[in-house]
């Protein structure tokens, strides 16, 4: 199989500017991020079908020439789950700015206690004084 | 027979069409989810007759010519998985009809929950029957996006915030299963697993070596593997109780089954023991230790999920078939009791007002039934003689015993010490939520129930939900009642999970 080098870089690079998005703290940028890798992995796809070819279309062109219709197949499949991943997400992010007036991902509750235990310091005593209010903050107590 | 394979996924699906069409009619809806399901387990039920009498049933659909269109296989393995699953959706869901009007509109609004209930066990139905990596892939998906819907059911501050870090590990461990399967299909040129079987083979070992570690990485994300679990016990406490109790239960061992399938059936030859045995060593320490410092009984319940998620993947890097048959007995039990004990705390929630121990106690003397239905999973999951979480545990440890190595032992002391944190963690519960004095919050609770019905008990802890609950305690005595055919069952699965049984069960003769 001859491999599409152009292909595979532009995928590369896809990926490496929506992994770098994805790193991001706001829910928006963090979607565009997994948009664009979603893409670079589509085009992932179509390096892995090998050599261009005419459409596989039965009875119209020979099938030697004819292009591997299966990754074309999968490729929409990505690209349908890609669209309702993009509509969920958006629809989160905006949930998240009404409720916050900001769609920033927060802390881990878990991260956000031992840092708040370590700023007591009190790491070794309190952890039994520790309490969880009903909304899901952590309440230390002095 | 055979044709009947697809009809658990066609079941589920159809099943929740009907009900997102018939959102203003609750019963109706009840009634068709619950009848879908029964029908899932019967059919598994079925499968588990059939495969272990007359061996694998693998459909290719639509009579497209072999290879050409995608298979669906039923193992013993996916049949066992599909029952234990069926059963733990059907008492999850009944448990959710148990619930009470205001609840219902708050926790698990009918209109919604229901079909993508279904759909969620459609999707799971679907990756366990899969003999495909793109099938699969879109089983995941499915279950994923019903996941994610069931997480941030009402779209609370809590939940968004929950559901924020869930949807964004899995939308990346989703794109990394993308890139495999894309990568599997450049190296093999074709996607159906025992065909992929049959030519990774031939494959250079750096190539193999990469494609077997992209999809370990991809299953571990979803199985919550160390280093790869952070997301779990921060996600899953916020749901509703029955969303968590089938969470907990199902998602991360659809996981552990796609990491079992790949491992056995594409690399059995590969050897990535030392580093399995290490993240299931992980795993096991880092997941309990977390569950002791916790104080709330749903996060504890999680890192006690995280922590023996580690003695599956210990099974499964043992890679014999002591160790696989241990493993998926292993899964069987924890399905169950996980579930269970995530739907007692749900009960614990109504009757005590909450679920941290900081605002419980004294449980024992208010609602014995309630304590009843915790202590036995809890000492299940402990792994006390002679319930199935002890059973599961000395398969293990017997097969690595078999497998030998230093290191395997320090990974088996590991598990001792885990097993006895849990029972620590278990008593922990136990010490401050039921016995001590009763708080005035739970009175308080007690109180703002203004019913006139006499029976305490009657009114916080409704006859559906208990039933529901007991159910499911009562079938994982049931795994430890008929522990021996269900651990020689798993033996006979352990074998026929094998790569080469495998494909001759799929393949047709001479396929290359």
């Amino acid at each position: 199989m001859n491999a599409n080098m152009t292909l595979a870089i532009a995928a590369g690079i896809l990926i490496a500017c929506g992994v770098y998005l994805i790193l991001e703290r706001s829910l928006t940028r963090i979607l565009l991020g997994v948009i664009i890798v979603s893409n670079g992995v589509n085009i992932l796809f179509l390096v892995a079908s090998g050599h261009p070819g005419t459409p596989p279309i039965h009875g119209l062109f020979s099938e030697e020439t004819a292009a591997d219709p299966l990754p074309q197949a999968m490729v929409l499949t990505a690209i349908v789950i890609t669209m309702a991943v993009t509509a969920f997400v958006l629809a989160m992010a905006y949930r998240s700015f009404q409720l916050n007036g900001h769609d920033e991902v927060a802390d881990d509750v878990e991260d956000a206690r031992i840092r708040q235990l370590a700023q007591a310091d009190e790491q070794s005593e309190s952890y039994e004084a520790t309490r969880f209010s009903d909304t899901g903050e952590d309440v230390v107590s002095e | 027979m055979i044709n009947l394979v697809p009809v658990p996924v066609m079941l589920a699906l159809l099943g929740a069409a009907v009900t997102l069409m018939i959102p203003r009619r609750p019963v109706a809806q009840r009634v068709i989810s619950i009848g879908c399901l029964t029908g899932i387990v019967a059919l598994a039920g079925l499968f588990i007759w059939y495969t272990d009498t007359q061996g694998p049933m693998a459909l290719w659909i639509g009579d497209w010519p072999v290879l050409l269109g995608i298979v669906l296989v039923a193992d013993r393995l996916s049949s066992l998985m599909l029952l234990v699953a069926g059963v733990v959706a059907l008492c999850v869901l009944i448990f959710s009809t148990g619930q009470d009007k205001g609840e219902v509109r708050r926790e698990t609004p009918v209109s919604i929950f229901h079909p993508t209930f279904l759909l969620l066990v459609g999707g799971i139905a679907n990756a366990f029957l899969a003999g495909d990596l793109f099938n699969l892939f879109v089983g995941f998906e499915i279950f994923l996006f019903a996941s994610y819907v069931l997480l941030t059911l009402g779209g609370t501050k809590e939940r968004i915030r929950a559901g924020t870090t869930y949807v964004i590990v899995s939308l990346l461990s989703s794109m990394l299963f993308l890139t495999s399967i894309a990568s599997i299909y450049a190296a093999t040129g074709t996607v159906n697993m025992a065909h992929v079987a049959v030519r990774v083979a031939e494959l250079s070992e750096p190539v193999q070596l990469l494609l077997q570690v992209m999809l370990l990485t991809t299953f571990s994300i979803k199985a919550a593997v160390f280093p790869l679990s952070m997301w779990l016990p921060d996600s899953y406490p916020t749901a509703p109780a029955p969303v968590t109790a089938v969470f907990a239960g199902l998602l991360t061992k659809v996981g552990i089954y796609a990491i079992i399938r790949t491992q056995t059936l594409l690399f059995p030859d590969s050897d990535l023991s030392t580093l399995l045995m290490i993240a299931a060593l992980a795993t096991m320490l880092i997941g309990i230790l977390g569950a002791l410092a916790q104080v709330e009984i749903k996060r504890m319940l999680s890192f006690t999920l995280v922590s023996h998620l580690g003695y599956m993947v210990f099974g499964i890097s043992l890679a014999s078939d002591a160790g696989m048959a241990a493993t998926i007995y292993y899964t069987a039990h924890h399905i169950t009791i996980q579930a269970a004990l995530f739907l007692v705390t749900g009960l614990i929630e109504r009757r005590g007002g909450t679920s941290s121990l900081d605002g419980l106690g004294g449980l024992l003397k208010v609602s014995p039934v309630l304590a009843l239905l915790f202590f036995v999973p809890a000492m299940n999951l402990g792994g006390i003689p002679p319930m199935s979480g002890f059973l599961g545990k000395v398969g293990l440890l017997q097969a690595g015993a078999e497998y030998g190595g230093p290191l395997v032992w320090v990974v088996m002391a590991g598990g001792i010490v885990t097993s006895l944190l849990t029972l620590m963690s278990m008593t922990k519960v136990w010490n401050r939520a039921f016995w001590g004095n009763v708080p005035d919050r739970i009175h308080a609770t007690q109180d703002s129930y203004d019913g006139d019905a006499g029976d305490d008990d009657v009114r916080f802890l409704p006859p559906l939900m208990v039933f529901a609950t007991s159910v499911l305690i009562l079938f994982s005595l049931a795994l430890t009642v008929f522990a021996g055919p269900l651990y020689s069952y798993s033996e006979r699965a352990a074998v026929s999970i094998r790569s080469e049984n495998y494909i001759s069960a799929v393949l047709p003769e001479g396929v290359r």
